[in-house]
């Protein structure tokens, strides 16, 4: 990657720096955080933000501190968001690029079923499947995971259709190379342009998509913190107590708002041609 | 164009049937017999009513036989009972789809007329600084948790009550203007999300038709600046921008399952939720399969609207 146009697009770097932000958070929070997020204390309910408490963000209905519980929730939605693109991202570019490599039947075959699981609205798969799974936090990487399984698939196929019949791969076959190397060592690389900008992109719908569940109560169970359930616990007691659920909101939007912001500038500089796809 | 609708027509079949299957052997996967589930409800059964009940939920036939004849029960309306409830299933998801469906078409045509001439607008103002705020502003509004946006609607509505009114869902066909009000915070949780992204494509479209030399003619012409955008550069300028509105409009409808819980109206998404905290797997099915059909018609049609404004669509139809 070019890190000259990188600097340049201030798009990138904004989504960059935010991103960033919260990585460092949650590296500090594996040290140090403010207060205990899982401890009760009954003598703090529902505190509002402060300085003298040390309560930055205030406390929630249990006394917790949601600065803390907000820090916390922030490797519990990353870490999940990660893993559940990444295994979208591999299963769905190994459709991809052998439905676009092979063509024909295989072809035919990968594509209708990326087809049927494009039927189903995102979040309604993602419901459908943890309803039946069962509310466990590994469970939602699969739920999120399938939903993203065949928008890799098109993108990978579509990049492998446009480069398949070029000259490198032509001499690569002639010259003896086995599909699978082609596959791996000519194809792969040159396909990831969009990749890297689609992975971008499903991360902020991930952290979307994470916070909904939990939010539904499908996702992360209490009293583990995660940025969905403390906004369903903070909607109860919103009208007395509105940092509850403005705090760990406005934590979702930033971080999205900082892949997104990533994924566009993204985008720009690494091809251009793709301005207007989304 | 006969032709085309038909062939469109009969590509759904493959997919719906595959939908079916999924939906049909999920839930297959959970531990637990539905009987199980449906006995732990019950008071004891003789052995004679527990055979008639195995027969019942078919742990007397092989799962294939089983999703055949509910295959064959679907295609004539049956999409079986609530294991809560003992109720037909379909008639409960009927009787909700009509607000679902509300919130849907309100979120599609608030997401239309916010997104539009905010598109437009902003590929006039075109200098750096503008450039770098539509952007934002628009990649705002898609990280915008709708549910979060909802309850923050909630909250701050909640000191004007006699003007949005909450509570005691009203139907449109019987107090309309009650009912509209009602839904407008709702359909605006829901489209927020569809009006930035409506707004960024309305002005890539705009920015590429408005270089195009048949503007310059027009504006050469004399004509009025607004006769331009709206008459010359509009027009084709639209026309992405109502496919990628409608293929997103599937989407909508799966937004307003999580907002109808936040505003408490008796939708079809509340009616998913309890069935799902109920592990109500049958009343899940029915309305999984409901909306994963009705998003696949919304995308036919939108493939279809395409076609009948631009006829290169059908010519191309060969490749597909």
């Amino acid at each position: 990657m070019e890190t000259r146009a990188l600097r340049k697009n201030s798009i990138a770097l904004t989504g960059l720096a935010i991103v960033g932000f919260y990585v460092a958070a949650i590296l500090l929070s594996l040290v140090w955080l403010p207060f205990d997020p899982v401890a009760m204390d009954t003598e703090h309910l529902l505190e509002g933000p402060s300085l003298a408490t040390g309560h930055l963000f205030g406390t929630d209905e249990f006394g917790r501190d949601i600065l803390s519980r907000i820090m916390k929730g922030a490797s519990v939605s990353l870490v999940i968001s990660i893993c559940a693109t990444a295994l979208g991202a591999v299963v769905g570019v190994l459709m991809g690029i052998w439905a676009g490599y092979l063509g024909g039947r295989w072809d035919q075959f990968l594509m209708r079923i990326a087809d049927i699981l494009f039927s189903f609205p995102s979040l309604l798969l993602a419901i459908f499947v943890m309803a039946i799974l069962g509310e466990k936090t590994y469970n939602v990487v699969f739920a999120i995971g399938i939903v993203y399984i065949p928008q890799f698939a098109r993108v990978s196929r579509g990049a492998i259709l446009t480069i398949k019949s070029s000259e490198f791969v032509r001499a690569a076959r002639s010259n003896g190379a086995s599909p699978r190397f082609i596959l791996f060592r000519h194809l792969l690389p040159n396909i990831l342009v969009p990749l890297i900008v689609q992975v971008s992109l499903s991360l902020s719908v991930a952290i979307l998509l994470e916070s909904s569940l939990s939010f539904l109560g499908l996702g992360v169970q209490p009293p583990y913190p995660s940025w969905g359930n403390m906004l369903s616990a903070g909607r109860k007691v919103m009208v007395i107590a509105p940092w509850t659920a403005v705090y760990p909101g406005l934590a979702i939007v930033f971080l999205v708002l900082g892949f997104n912001l990533l994924g566009d500038g993204l985008r720009d500089i690494l091809d251009p041609r793709l301005k207007n796809a989304r | 164009m006969g032709r085309y609708i038909a062939k469109r027509l009969l590509s759904l079949i493959p997919v719906l049937f595959g939908v079916s299957v999924i939906v049909f052997f999920l839930v297959r996967l959970i531990p637990g017999s539905a009987l199980q589930m449906y006995m732990g409800t019950q008071v004891e059964a003789t052995p004679e009513q527990m055979e008639e009940l195995r027969r019942i939920f078919g742990e007397d036939r092989p799962v294939p036989v089983l999703y055949v004849e509910w295959l064959g029960r679907l295609l004539q309306g049956n999409f079986g009972y609530s294991l809560r409830t003992g109720r037909p299933v379909l008639p409960d998801i009927v009787s909700r789809l009509p607000l679902s469906l509300e919130l849907t078409v309100l979120a599609l045509f608030l997401a239309l007329l916010i997104g539009i001439p905010q598109g437009i607008l902003s590929s006039l103002r075109k200098n750096p600084f503008w450039d770098v705020v539509n952007r934002i502003v628009g990649l705002l509004g898609l990280s915008l948790p709708q549910f979060w946006l909802a309850a923050l609607m909630v909250l701050a509505f909640s000191g004007f009550r006699g003007w949005i009114p909450m509570g005691n869902y009203a139907k449109f066909t019987e107090e309309p203007l009650r009912n509209l009000k009602m839904l407008l915070l709702p359909s605006l949780a829901i489209g927020i999300g569809l009006a930035a992204v409506i707004m960024r494509y309305t002005r890539n479209s705009m920015l590429e038709v408005l270089q195009a030399d048949y503007i310059r003619t027009a504006k050469a012409k004399g004509l009025k600046k607004r006769v331009v955008i709206l008459r010359h550069a509009l027009k084709n300028a639209i026309l992405p921008v109502i496919t990628v509105a409608g293929f997103n409009t599937g989407y909508l409808l799966g937004g307003a399952i999580v907002i109808e819980e936040v505003f408490a109206l008796p939708g079809m998404g509340r009616l998913a939720l309890y069935a799902i905290y109920q592990r109500d797997y049958p009343v899940i099915q029915g309305i999984v399969l409901v909306i994963a059909t009705l998003f696949v018609l919304v995308n036919l049609v939108t493939d279809l609207i395409y076609a009948l404004v631009d006829p290169r669509i059908r010519l191309d139809d060969s490749s597909r």
